[in-house]
Order: structure tokens, then sequence, then C-alpha cells
């Protein structure tokens, strides 16, 4: 319960926050919604001698839908998601898994930026940012630079963001077709047993393009390319789905946990993905 | 370290400045610091939701924010929310509906019910059970608790419309 103690910094722009990160290193954090970061440092399981709070820094908020594309600053909200109609015309998939995303009090702080840059494989975002094959946009002291979602992930808590840089935005192409968050979870507010992002296309009956990613299910997400291509030029019945889930199923590495052993949570990722897939499917 | 901050925040519309390790938890702050003892401690990871209080107008678990980041905030426990005199819609409404056993989970439940209420006056029983699902609570089984918010919700519409 009792975090050590911090230096703490309330930078107001980006030149602050990288300064810091400079002199210090990987004995400094940002602090976004603090609603990962807290509870570890409560557990003295993340130790952090300088505390960068993002609170003040100007130009990390907001969400714009422009020519095609959709840009969602690091420190907009779960809430602020769940609330932009915006943002819902455009791509009602986040409203989808963001209100399967703990509870209401953690979304009020817990942001997008701080769930895809946490690196743990239970957060629902990465995937669904790996399905929607969003751009990550990282700032460092060289400057900005543009990771694929699909690239950024290496194992649990290990990411393509380097100690010095912070990831300021996500964006991505306005995503066309049906979609689909599918979770299993145990109660309100936990992690997935199993989780499918599923955005399709459906045109003349037949699907033209299908993208599936799946959470919790290793050590990173999972974009499975190989289960959205089995969906491609069919017209989504029941062996192109057994297709998609066997292909999906070749791509993912479970580990047993205290919510079920690896046989279960792959029954349970079978079943979630063709939820999704048949979901997403009637919204195409 | 001993690298106090100087801290200012409005609690319950009234003024608190000191000085505090900028890792001191809101909640320690409130209770140990302030002596405002409603909101509780349930849990050490963010589950529980009794230690909840209105942060610049969010539902907030104050175990889960340092004072440091809520330097200049404005915040509102269940202290702010009505006394024993002058009890909120939702506090008679927990005590006629019986959305109380213990008491430790009530004070996050009625300051969380007063900001999703504020946020949807017309709630279905499960906007209700949605809305709350950030608060635990031991004794009750809930049913209570939301039949105290939909009654609460009535009386409150019911209100508005006989003041227009």
């Amino acid at each position: 319960m009792i975090p050590a103690a911090f230096e703490y910094y309330r930078p107001t722009d980006m030149d602050g926050v990288l300064a810091i990160l400079a002199e210090h290193g990987d004995d400094a954090r940002v602090l976004a919604g603090g609603h990962s970061l807290i509870p570890m440092m409560k557990l003295r399981m993340a130790e952090v001698p300088h505390l960068i709070d993002l609170q003040d820094v100007g130009g990390l908020k907001g969400i714009t839908v422009e020519g095609g594309t959709i840009r969602l600053g690091a420190m907009t909200t779960q809430t602020e998601i769940i609330g932009s109609d915006t943002l819902t015309a455009a791509a009602p998939i986040l409203r989808e898994a963001s209100l399967q995303i703990a509870d209401p009090q953690v979304r009020y702080m817990g942001t997008i930026g701080g769930n895809v840059a946490n690196g743990d494989p239970g957060n629902d975002m990465p995937g669904l940012m790996q399905c929607l094959d969003a751009t990550f946009h990282l700032i460092g002291p060289d400057g900005t630079r543009y990771v694929a979602a699909r690239d950024f992930y290496e194992a649990a808590y290990m990411t393509d963001r380097e100690d010095d840089e912070v990831l300021t935005a996500v964006s991505f192409d306005q995503p066309v077709g049906g979609y689909a968050y599918e979770k299993q979870k145990r109660k309100i507010g936990d992690y997935a047993t199993a989780a499918a992002a599923v955005q399709i296309v459906k045109e003349g009956g037949k699907c033209t393009s299908a993208s599936i990613a799946m959470t919790n299910l290793s050590d990173t997400p999972i974009y499975s390319q190989e289960a959205g291509a089995a969906l491609v030029g069919t017209v989504v019945d029941d062996a192109a789905m057994d297709a998609a889930v066997a292909a999906m199923l070749g791509d993912i590495d479970p580990t047993e946990d205290n919510r079920g052993p690896i046989e279960f949570k792959r029954h349970v990722a079978s079943l979630i993905l063709r939820r999704a897939i048949a979901r997403a499917w009637s919204r195409a | 370290m001993s690298n106090k901050m100087h801290i200012k925040l409005t609690v319950n519309g009234e003024e608190q400045e000191f000085l505090a390790e900028p890792r001191e938890l809101l909640i320690h702050t409130l209770r140990e610091r302030l002596d405002i003892t409603g909101p509780h401690i349930g849990c050490e990871t963010t589950h529980c939701g009794a230690c909840t209080v209105t942060l610049n107008g969010k539902s907030v678990k104050s175990c889960t924010v340092f004072v440091a980041q809520a330097n200049g905030a404005d915040i509102t426990t269940i202290e702010g929310i009505g006394d024993p005199d002058n009890l909120h819609a939702l506090q008679t409404s927990f005590k006629e509906h019986h959305g109380l056993q213990c008491g430790f989970c009530t004070p996050g439940m009625i300051t969380r019910a007063a900001k999703f209420l504020e946020e949807n006056p017309n709630p279905t029983e499960e906007d209700v059970r949605f809305g709350m699902a950030g608060n635990l609570c031991r004794c009750t089984g809930y049913q209570n608790i939301v039949k105290a918010i939909f009654a609460t919700a009535d009386e409150l519409n019911a209100a508005k419309e006989a003041a227009e």
C-alpha cells in the first residue's frame, strides 16, 4: 500500500519532460492516469525515483477525426473515449472495448497512452490497436518517430519505446466494415481470460478483408494475420470460422495462471474469436 | 528523501494548505492529515472503491492518486455531500432502502452514486449496476443499493419537474 519516496515533477511542456528523462534514464517514469503505475509502486514492484506527471503538459489530450485519420492524444482517458460521439461514429470499436476496461473510476483516470505503453499483455488496447493497424507516436531527444502497434510489443512489459521516449499519441485510419471487441473475464475490472478484436469488410456478401488480434493470450498482444486471411474470400461460414480459429490458435501462446490452464485458455480464445467474428460480420 | 511539497487543496469547499511528501496517497491525506475519515481503505489494488471521492468532477479512487497529483484540485467526499442534519437524497434513500449494513463501502458508494446520477439521471437497472461496478460491497448483495439509487433518481427527477 505504501509506495517508496520519489522526486515529483510536473512540467508544462514536452521539453521539460524529455530533459528529466534524459537526466535520469530508467530511474524516471512518466505518470499518466497512474492506474497501472501507482498500484505497482504501492506493491513496491515498480521503483520510480523520479516521477514525471504529464497532466499539465499541453498537446497530449484530445480526439481528432480528419481526412480519414483518427488521432488520440496519449492522455485521452477511457471515459473521454467512451463519451466521444465523433469517435464512436468513426470507430465504434473503441467505445465497445473501453467499456470492457476496468471500472468507472479507473476509466476517468486511465489513458489510452498509458494503456498501450504499459506493456502488460492484460491491457486491452494493445490488441485493439494491432487490429486497427494503429501507429504509435514516440517523442524522444531526436524528435518524433512512428512505430506500428504490430511492431511495438516485444515481451511482457518490454516494448520498442526507449527509456528517454514518451508516447504522445496513437493514430489509425478510420476503420471500415463491421467490428467487435469480445472479452471473456471473471468479473468487472478483470484482465481478459481471452479477448478478440475484429474488424471485417463485407462486399457482395463476401469478406474482402479482415483483421484479427487477440488479448492476454501470449506475453504480448497477438495480431494474427493468418486468422484474418482465412476469412477473406469466404461468406464467413462455419468452415471459414474454423480456419480462422485454427490459424489464431497457431499464433497464441498462453500461460497457465489463476484464470485457467493453457488448454482452457485456448478453448476460451476459440469461443471468443468465433463470437467476435460473428458479431463483426453481422455488423459488416 | 524528505522532499516535502507545498500542497493546496479544496476539500468540501474548504481550502487546505500543508506540506506533504509527493508519495502521500490522497486517501491518507484525507483521513490522517485532514481527519476526513468517511472515505475508507478496503484494498491495495484499486478494486474496492471504498476510497472513492469526487476530484475535479470525476469519480476517483483516492488510494490511486498521489497528493502531488491532486495539488490544486477540488475534492468532494461523503462529508461534503450531506451531513446528519441535512442528508443528501442518496443518504436518505440508502437508509430507507437498507442499502448498507456495516457501512464501510457506503461513503464511496454514495459519492460514486451522486456522480453517476449527475451523468445519467434516468438509468436502467443495468446502467446502475454497471455504473457502480467500481465499488465492492461485502454485506448487501447490491440489490438494495440499486433500489436506493433508483429511488433517488425518481426523487431527484420529481423535484426537478416540480421546480420547472
